[in-house]
C-alpha cells in the first residue's frame, strides 16, 4: 500500500511535467489541425539550452525559463511561417506531418552535432533533495515542476480567455473562415499560436532536464507518451490533455512501482490501443472534422 | 503494363540480373544491395503511404521483427546458407497477419492519428527488443550464424534476394495500380466518406495494403539481419529506416510505379556517400531532414510526376501548333493515380 501510495504521488507530479508538454501540442492541434511531431524535440531543445545557460552563466534552471521562453516562441513562429504556411491546403494535414517529423529529426541532427550523443542531466545542487511527508517522500524539483505547470497552465488559460489574442486563436479553433471574415488574421494566429505552443516546451523542457537525464534522441521516447496522452484526452480539447497526462503519469508510475519500469513504458501505446479501440475520439475530445 | 512499360520492366530487371556477373568490385554489390533494399522498402511503404494516404511513420518496427525472426531462427546453423531465403516468405506471412490487428485498430480514425499509432508502435518495438533479452539478447545484440558462401561471390545471394523483393514489391505495387484494388486505395486517399458511401470496403482495402507492405517490410528486414549477420536493437528497429522509405518514396513520386525506385536509388548512394566523407551519422540526419523540407515544399509531388507533367505539356503544345486548332479536351493518359484522383474530385 505504502509503495502504491508513493507511486500515486510520484505520478500526479510527472503528469503536471506531461501537461505541460500535451498543452502546447493540443494547442498547435487545436488552433491549426496540425499534429505537431517536432514538440518532443521542442522540449529536448529548451532541455539543452537551460543545460547551456546553467553550465555557463550558473543560472538556475527556474530562472532561465525567462529566457528559454521567447526563444522557443520564435523558433517555433519561424517553423510555422517558413515550413508550414507554404503547403498547399489540399494534402496539408499529410505533409504537416511529415513536415514536423523533419524538423524533429533536424533538431536532433543538431543538438548532437552541437553536443553529441552522451546523456546529459541539469544538475545545480536541490536535484536530489525531498522532503518526507507523513513516510512519503516528495522530490522538491518534481513538487516545483508541477506547480510551474499548473502556473504556466493558468497563464495559458488566461491568454486564451481574456486576451484579444486568446479570442482570436479562440475564433480560428472553432470556424477559421468566419474568423477570417471578422477580420482574424488567421495566418498571423497560425504563426502566433504555433510559437505559442512551442514556447510552452521552454517550461517543459527546464523541469525535464532536471528529472531525467536527456540525450538528442530523447525526442522518440517523449513524442510517443504526449502523443498517447493528446490521443486519450481528446485531440485539440486542453482540459482533455490535463486529465490524460495527469492519469498517463498515475498509471505508469504505478505499473513501474508495482509491476516493472520496462511495462510502464509499454503502458503508453496499449492504452493508447485501448482509446482508440473503445473511444477514438478521447476523454473529452469533441468531434474534430478531418481529424477523427 | 503498356509496351513501353514493359519494356522499362524487362531493361531494368534483366540489366540488374546481369550486373553481379559483370562487375568485379565487391563495394559495388554492397553499395548496390542498400539501394535495391531500400528500393523495396520504399516500394512497400509506397503501398499504403503513397496509394492509401497513410502515411506510416512505424513501418522500421516490421523491420525488425523481420530482422529479430531471421537472427533467432539460424542464430545457431544456417544449413547451406540458403535455407533462411526460403523461410522469408512465412516470416513475410507472419509479420502481415501480426499487422492485422494493430492495422485494424490504427485505421479506424484518419491519416493522423494512424500516424500516432505507428510512431509509437516504433518505438514499442525497439522498447521491447532492448528490454527482451532473453529473445532478443537486448542491448547486447543478436548474431545469425556465417553463410558457408565462398569470398568471391559472397554479395551474390543477398543480391539476389533483395532483387527479389524488389521484383515482389514493385509487382504488388503494379498490381494494386490495375485492380480494383488500386481504385478503390485511390477513392479512399481522394475522401474516405464518399469512398465509403459509393460502396468501396474501406476497412478491408485499407488492411490489405497495410498487411502486404509490412509483410514485405519484414522479409527485407529479414534479409538485412543475415546480410549484415549481428543486428542490435537501435539498428534493427531504427527511426532513419522509417524516415528513409517516406523520403525516397515523396523523392520519386508517391502512388507511383517507379518513384520510389528512382528515389531509392538517389538517395542511398549518396547517403553512402556522406557517411564515407563525413562519417558521423549525425550529419547525415540533418541532411535527411534538409532534403525532405526541400522536397516537401518544392517538390511536393516529387520527380516523377513533375516531370510526366512537364513532357505532357509540352506534347501538348506541339499537338496544339500542329492541329492549328487547339483541343478542348485532350484525353488524359489512363493509369495514373493522381489523374484518376482529379477525375473523382
Amino acid at each position: 500500500m505504502h509503495a502504491f501510495i508513493q507511486a500515486v504521488i510520484l505520478g500526479v507530479l510527472t503528469g503536471g511535467v506531461y501537461a505541460l508538454m500535451a498543452s502546447g501540442q493540443t494547442l498547435i492541434f487545436g488552433i491549426m489541425k496540425v499534429i505537431n511531431l517536432g514538440q518532443a524535440a521542442f522540449v529536448v531543445l529548451a532541455a539543452y539550452l537551460t543545460f547551456s545557460l546553467f553550465t555557463l552563466t550558473g543560472m538556475d534552471p527556474f530562472v532561465s525559463i525567462l529566457i528559454t521562453t521567447p526563444i522557443l516562441f520564435v523558433i517555433g513562429a519561424a517553423i510555422q511561417w517558413a515550413l508550414l504556411r507554404p503547403l498547399r491546403p489540399g494534402d496539408a494535414t499529410e505533409l504537416s506531418l511529415l513536415v514536423t517529423f523533419a524538423v524533429a529529426l533536424g533538431l536532433e541532427g543538431l543538438l548532437a552535432i552541437t553536443y553529441n550523443t552522451t546523456f546529459r542531466s541539469i544538475q545545480p545542487g536541490y536535484e536530489n533533495f525531498s522532503w518526507t511527508i507523513l513516510g512519503y517522500q516528495v522530490n522538491m524539483v518534481r513538487l516545483f515542476a508541477f506547480l510551474l505547470s499548473i502556473a504556466m497552465l493558468g497563464l495559458l488559460y488566461l491568454l486564451l480567455k481574456h486576451t484579444k489574442f486568446g479570442r482570436a486563436i479562440r475564433a480560428t479553433v472553432q470556424n477559421p473562415m468566419s474568423a477570417q471574415l471578422l477580420g482574424v488574421n488567421s495566418k498571423m494566429v497560425a504563426a502566433f499560436g504555433f510559437g505559442l505552443g512551442a514556447a510552452t516546451a521552454a517550461a517543459a523542457g527546464a523541469v525535464f532536464g532536471l528529472v531525467s537525464p536527456f540525450n538528442p534522441g530523447s525526442h522518440y521516447d517523449l513524442i510517443s507518451r504526449l502523443l498517447t496522452i493528446v490521443v486519450l484526452g481528446g485531440l485539440g480539447s486542453i482540459g482533455g490533455s490535463i486529465v490524460a497526462a495527469l492519469v498517463m503519469g498515475v498509471g505508469s508510475a504505478v505499473i513501474a512501482a508495482l509491476v516493472s519500469p520496462i511495462w510502464s513504458d509499454f503502458s503508453f501505446f496499449v492504452m493508447l490501443l485501448v482509446v482508440l479501440l473503445f473511444r477514438p475520439r478521447g476523454l473529452f475530445g469533441a468531434r474534430v472534422r478531418g481529424a477523427l | 503494363m503498356s509496351r513501353v512499360g514493359l519494356v522499362h520492366a524487362v531493361v531494368f530487371f534483366g540489366a540488374l540480373t546481369l550486373l553481379p556477373f559483370g562487375v568485379g568490385p565487391q563495394w559495388i554489390l554492397n553499395l548496390l544491395i542498400f539501394t535495391l533494399m531500400y528500393a523495396s522498402l520504399a516500394s512497400a511503404w509506397n503501398l499504403v503511404g503513397g496509394y492509401a494516404g497513410y502515411p506510416s511513420l512505424g513501418h522500421a518496427a516490421f523491420f525488425g521483427v523481420g530482422a529479430y525472426a531471421i537472427a533467432i531462427l539460424f542464430e545457431n546453423s544456417v544449413g547451406d546458407g540458403y535455407l533462411p531465403f526460403f523461410v522469408l516468405p512465412l516470416i513475410g506471412v507472419g509479420a502481415a497477419l501480426l499487422s492485422v490487428p494493430i492495422g485494424w485498430i490504427a485505421m479506424r480514425t484518419r491519416a493522423d492519428v494512424f500516424a500516432i499509432v505507428t510512431i509509437t508502435l516504433l518505438f514499442m518495438a525497439q522498447t521491447l527488443a532492448f528490454n527482451l533479452r532473453s529473445v532478443t539478447g537486448g542491448a547486447q545484440g543478436l548474431g545469425v550464424a556465417g553463410p558457408p558462401f565462398s569470398a568471391d561471390t559472397y554479395n551474390r545471394p543477398f543480391y539476389f534476394a533483395m532483387l527479389a523483393l524488389l521484383a515482389l514489391a514493385m509487382g504488388v505495387s503494379f498490381y494494386f495500380r490495375r485492380s480494383k484494388l488500386g481504385l478503390s486505395l485511390s477513392a479512399v486517399r481522394a475522401d474516405e466518406d464518399k469512398a465509403h458511401g459509393v460502396g468501396v470496403r474501406v476497412t478491408g482495402v485499407k488492411l490489405i495494403a497495410f498487411a502486404t507492405s509490412v509483410g514485405i517490410t519484414a522479409m527485407v528486414g529479414g534479409v538485412w539481419a543475415y546480410y549484415v549477420g549481428f543486428i542490435y536493437p537501435q539498428f534493427a528497429v531504427d527511426p532513419l529506416i522509417t524516415i528513409g522509405m517516406v523520403l525516397m518514396t515523396f523523392l520519386g513520386g508517391r502512388a507511383t510505379l517507379w518513384g520510389p525506385v528512382i528515389g531509392a536509388f538517389i538517395l542511398v548512394p549518396a547517403q553512402q556517400y556522406f557517411a564515407y566523407e563525413y562519417g558521423a551519422s549525425q550529419v547525415y540526419l540533418l541532411a535527411y531532414a534538409a532534403i525532405f523540407l526541400v522536397v516537401m515544399l518544392l517538390l511536393p509531388r516529387g520527380i516523377l510526376p513533375t516531370i510526366t507533367d512537364r513532357l505532357r505539356d509540352r506534347r501538348k503544345r506541339t499537338l496544339r501548333q500542329a492541329t492549328e486548332f487547339p483541343e478542348e479536351n485532350t484525353p488524359q493518359d489512363a493509369g495514373i493515380v493522381g489523374e484518376r484522383q482529379g477525375a473523382a474530385r
